[in-house]
């Protein structure tokens, strides 16, 4: 079988929609097909990634937790847009750690989130094969 | 529909989903194993827990696949695979193991 390289596009705010939540959740079916995943997330997506999330106020699951799961799933690559991070007032400082395992570097942990800039996102859209824009 | 424990009740969904999750009690999994005419030992709390400590970090519960992975890694390859985990719990672990530890049904799990 063919690997085809997908690609998750997040460019919502993690709430007040469900596209945050339902995309992390197909992923999460979607990395059980053995196929090679990426998540991209640009605009008001890189909100998802920020850490010291609390909910409590809005009577909806703190999912950002289980960004750090994808390790496990074998999704080690999270692509964050520097420009919509900046637009925002945030820093990479601002986002929380994902780390994966490297099965291939005797389980060293790697950060999985890689801040790229607007030109390189254009080009990681470009390499994917199938584009899932939430 | 509802377990009975020690005379209260615990809603649960018509697969046997606890409805909220924090109704769970050590003695609740205990009624939840009958239901599933499992039988709890130490074997089937280590996976049990297992579970609960992974919803506890990442509020999901894990893929089979990823369960064996990390059992394996924690536990040796006795117990991390596929064949012992269906021993323990023959209807699949991420249905049965989950349901008695109070979760929500996995992701991706018709």
């Amino acid at each position: 079988m063919t690997v085809k390289n997908f690609l998750y596009v997040n460019r919502k705010a993690p709430y007040g929609t469900i596209y945050a939540l339902e995309s992390l959740e197909v992923v999460l079916i979607g990395a059980a097909f053995d196929q090679d995943v990426s998540l991209a997330f640009v605009d008001d997506g890189v909100f998802q990634l920020t850490k010291g999330q609390n909910t409590d106020g809005i009577g909806v699951k703190n999912f950002s937790p289980t960004f750090r799961a994808l390790g496990d799933y074998d999704v080690t690559k999270l692509f964050v847009e520097a420009e919509s991070l900046a637009e925002r007032g945030l820093t990479p400082d601002d986002l929380q750690e994902v780390m994966y395992e490297d099965e291939d570097d005797d389980w060293a942990e790697k950060p999985s989130i890689k801040i790229i800039s607007r030109a390189e996102m254009a080009d990681v859209m470009a390499g994917a094969d199938v584009v899932l824009s939430f | 529909m509802a377990y009975e424990v020690n005379g209260a009740t615990v809603e649960h969904d018509e697969e046997g989903y606890i409805t909220n999750l924090g109704d769970w009690t050590v003695e609740l999994a205990d009624v939840i194993a009958a239901a599933e005419e499992i039988e709890m030992d130490d074997e089937r709390w280590e996976v049990v827990n297992f579970l609960r400590d992974y919803y506890d970090e990442y509020q999901i519960a894990p893929a089979v696949r990823v369960l064996i992975k990390a059992l394996k890694k924690t536990m040796g390859p006795e117990k991390g695979n596929n064949k012992y985990m269906y021993e323990l719990f023959p209807y699949g672990p991420a249905k049965q193991a989950c349901k008695i530890a109070g979760l929500p049904k996995p992701t991706g799990c018709v």
